[in-house]
Formats: structure tokens, sequence, C-alpha cells
């Protein structure tokens, strides 16, 4: 287990999906989660219901329009873990809570932890307001 | 990491004091300001919010959501486009897209913004001064506000910029404190010299090459001419904006904070030479040569000087062969409504689009493939956007073009 610092609250488990390279909601993702950024080396790759672990996003603050609605079409991300804080992405997720009750937690992990954390398998994250945790049991898949 | 302080007043207005409308926009603020590490809050004077562009159902509901529980703004806030032309709405494709536009312009609207759907809102009367804190989105305001006005502004953009304006108050962080202003890398533009320097097209892309160079620097150019006005700044800083994310640059002997000449040198400086600007033509433009299908102008909203120098191009010569949009605020339209400039351009047959813009919405034909463009940053974004190639160009070019059907470069 290792812990981290809420940006925005809430619990939720999924299978890790770690991306090489920053992403970029608007423009970089389809309303069904799915990156479609031609650059991105992970372009294709579905991140809906998946626990997202990037060091950061990148672009416009649209993305926080286009995040706050992936997750109100439930096509979000569970969970979404970077290595630096991201106001647009944070604000994305803030307005989702408000408007619909629904809780997407985003955390920030220092490096090196960060480096430690699995590229697959199933990861839980707690995140309150004062502290988030993030959990996982290897599974060989 | 600093621990976050509120006055009496704002942790008041965060307990309801005032209503449910703003404690839920001052939620939003202190939480931001939270992850920003901000100290405290700071009072700002005006907003300009971009918050109004449909981004799907969230925008309406965020939009409803204020308005149900009571909110308004409480400073003077300036509204960027929308999807949406309200005063020539039949050239708005997409009838759904057209609706939901319209729907989310009135809310704002009710929100108690000024319906000013402008991109360019430093074109119109009231605009902040120097040290002046406001809370403004859209890169290109950002970007302008903080170089050309010398107020000071972050880079807010959707959700943020409504609630600023809601609560009068934004983190201080980032571009409002004075730490965070200073210049980091200077560009010394001297080798260009004046005769492109002096021209049109050099400011977008000068900043096209430093948006690109720089990533979250703060530039410093040298060499730009004292006489560059507010129309080279304006498409200076949006191409600077779009290509790299710049939000702050000062121009020595030009802008309001920029710093001395020698204080300038003493930072890491870049040359910028004619071939780099050469390169930065043809890497901004997708096609070079060949047939058109339209020209678009004014990205941003163009000024009344700029509307006005296209109708004196327009005044004598052959008739346009391809549409020829123009894209500008409703002020500057009813501005060239009166003086007679509109009816110039309209009778040589340009399109005017006002309260929205040629590449954020639908109005191009989606069977034209070749378009040109004075614009960086339309260049930069259409292509993404509306799916067509893009050609960049003086005025002069694009109207030498238009009547002739195809691309007309003076030293291509």
């Amino acid at each position: 287990m290792i812990t981290g610092r809420t940006l925005n609250p809430g619990t939720a488990s999924g299978e890790v999906v770690r991306l090489t390279a920053p992403l970029s909601f608007w423009g970089g993702t389809d309303e069904n989660g799915r990156i479609i950024d031609a650059h991105h080396p992970q372009c294709g790759v579905v991140l809906a219901g998946r626990v997202l672990v990037m060091e950061s996003g990148r672009g416009s603050s649209s993305a926080s329009s286009v995040l706050a609605e992936q997750i109100r079409a439930h096509n979000a991300p569970a969970a979404i873990i970077l290595a630096r804080p991201d106001t647009i992405i944070a604000l994305g997720a803030l307005i989702a809570h408000e408007l619909y009750d629904l809780t997407t937690p985003v955390v920030v992990v220092d490096k090196p932890p960060y480096d430690a954390l699995p590229t697959n398998g199933l990861l839980q994250v707690d995140a309150d307001p004062t502290q988030a945790r993030i959990s996982w049991s290897t599974v060989t898949r | 990491m600093q621990t976050l302080r509120l006055t009496a007043e704002e942790e008041g207005v965060l307990g309801g004091q005032d209503g449910d409308g703003v404690a839920l926009a001052m939620r939003v603020i202190v939480s931001l300001a939270r992850i920003e590490g901000a100290p405290r809050l700071v009072e700002i004077t005006s907003a300009h919010v971009d918050s109004c562009l449909y981004h799907g159902q969230v925008s309406l509901d965020f939009a409803h959501r204020l308005v149900d529980l009571g909110a308004k703004v409480r400073v003077p806030t300036t509204l960027n486009v929308g999807s949406m032309d309200l005063i020539h709405p039949e050239l708005v494709r997409d009838r759904d897209l057209a609706a939901s536009g319209r729907e989310l312009m009135s809310a704002y609207v009710a929100l108690g913004c000024t319906p000013t759907f402008t991109c360019a809102p430093y074109q119109l009367p009231n605009r902040p001064g120097l040290g002046e804190h406001v809370a403004w989105a859209e890169s290109n305001a950002i970007v302008f506000a903080n170089s050309v006005l010398g107020a000071r502004t972050d880079r807010y953009g959707d959700f943020l910029d409504i609630c600023a304006a809601i609560t009068g108050r934004a983190p201080y962080s980032g571009l409002q404190t004075t730490e965070a202003r200073r210049g980091t890398v200077t560009f010394d533009c001297r080798p260009l010299g004046d005769r492109f320097l002096l021209s049109e097209l050099a400011y977008p892309l000068l900043g096209h090459h430093v948006g690109s160079m720089v990533g979250g620097e703060i530039p410093v150019l040298v060499g730009i001419p004292a006489s560059a006005g507010e129309d080279e700044l304006k498409a200076f800083g949006a191409a600077a904006a779009s290509a790299g994310g710049v939000a702050l640059f000062h121009a020595v002997g030009v802008t309001p904070e920029a710093p001395t000449l020698a204080e300038a040198m003493e930072l890491p400086v870049r040359e910028v030479e004619l071939d780099t600007m050469r390169e930065t033509r043809r890497a901004l433009s997708t096609f070079a040569s060949g047939e058109l299908d339209a020209v678009s102008v004014g990205t941003p909203h163009a000024s009344y000087a700029e509307c006005a120098r296209l109708a004196e191009l327009l005044t004598d010569g052959p008739p346009l062969k391809i549409p020829f949009y123009l894209s500008t605020g409703r002020a500057t339209r009813a501005l060239a409504e009166e003086s007679g400039v509109l009816r110039t351009l309209e009778a040589a047959g340009v399109t005017v689009v006002v309260d929205t813009c040629t590449y954020v919405t639908a109005i191009l034909s989606p069977e034209w493939k070749n378009v040109m463009t004075n614009s960086g940053k339309w260049a930069h974004y259409a292509p993404g956007n509306i799916n067509v190639s893009a050609v960049l160009g003086s005025l002069e070019e694009c109207v030498a073009s238009a009547r002739t059907g195809r691309v007309i470069l003076e030293d291509a």
C-alpha cells in the first residue's frame, strides 16, 4: 500500500491502465472513454471503468468539461492517479460530484512511490479529504 | 505547502450566508485554491467566462444548477464565444448544437453576465488596467490581459471562471502573484530585421514559434518595433497560447511589465532567424498551393481597425470567387454597421460571423477541404476541430486568393 494526496475524494477499484505519455481528455478521448489522440502511444485503449495512472494531464481547460461529461455518462476512469497536481482534471471530477453525486477519486502520488505502482492487476483507491491510500494484490494475467 | 486562510466573509459565504448558489461557487474556488497551495484568495475586479461554449450535457447542467440556486455574478463579467451566432442563427448548420448552444448562452446571461460573446474582450470599453486582479478564461484573452494590459489573471477555464465571477474571488496563486510574472527566457528578434517585423504575418509566425519553444516559461521579446499595435500583439499572443500554453509574455519597450534591454539580455537568450520563420510558416500550413474552397479571417475576433482594413482592400478590384468569412464581436459589428464598413464587407460578399467562431462550431460546409486564414491560432486548431487543411496568408493574400479561388502568396 502507498499513500498520496487527495485532489478529489472517493473510493473506487478497477483494473489499472498506466499511460506512458500525458493525455488531454479534450481532443484526446471520445465519449466512450477511448483514447483517440493519434499521437498518443496508447491510442485505442479504453479508460472507462479502469484506474488511470498517468504522470499528468495536458492541454486545454475544456478537458474539465470532457471529463465531467464522461463521469456523468459512466464512461470515465473509475479513479485517476497522477504524479503531479492537475487542476483541470481535479475540477472535472469535482463538478461531477457537485452535479451528479458521482465520486471519482483523483489522487497525487509523489515520485518515487508513483513508480512503484503496478502496471497490471486491480488497484483499490480510498481517498478521503486528508489522505489517500492505494492498495493492490499483484495478479498475473 | 501553505494552509489556505479565508476571511470571515469568505467563510460565511462558504457556509451559505448568501445562498446556496454562491456557496457552491465558493466550494469550487476553495477546492482549487487548496490544490494549488494558495495561502489565500484574492478579490477580482472583473471576469471573462468561457464556460458558455457547449461541451455536452454537463455544460447545461452546471449553468442551470447555478441559475436554480439563485447565483449571480458579483463583478462585471463578459462572455466568450458560444456555439451559436445569435444574430445570424441560419449560419450554424447543426440544429441540435444550435439549440443547446443557444440555451447555454441564455443561462449565462441569466447569471448576470454581459452578452458580449467575444474572445477579444480587451477590445471592449472598461478593460482592466495595470496590476488589477481579474479572472479571465480563454487562452488568447488571458495572454493579452496579462501581457498587454498588465492585469493579473492565472489560466482559468471551464467552471472555475464563472465560480470566480459569482464569488468575486480567485485563488491567490500562479500569475496573480508578482514573483510568477518575471520573464525567464529571451527571444532576440533583431536578426529578423524591420521589414519582416513590420509585416502582418510576423506576429502569428513569431507567436507560433515562441509558443512551441517555451512550454510553461515566460518569454521576453527583444526587437519588437514600438509601433507594434494591439492587433499585432493579439495575433502573437493567440498563436503562442495555442502552440504552447503561453499565458504571459513581455516585449521590451512595448508591454508594461517588460524588463529593460540589459535585464532581458541577462536571461538565457535565443536568436530568431528568418529561416526559422519560413519553416514555421510551412509547419503551420497543411497545404501550400492550388484550389481553395474558402477563406476565414478574424481569429481572435477582428478589431474594428481590421474590419475597416478588409473593407478597404475589397473596395476596388475583382469580385470574390469563393466564400469569405470574417469573425468578430457583436459590438465591433455594430460599430462597423454605423460607419458603413459592414455594408462594404457584405456588398463584397463577406459573411460576417458574430458571437462564435468558424472553427468551434458547424459553419463551414463539411465538403470544403482547403481553407486560407490569416490566423496562427485558426491554422493550429481548425484541421483537428473541423477537418480542413489550412494555409496561412496575410489579409492581402487572403483577399487576392479569394478573388482567384487559388492560393496566391506573395513570397512563397
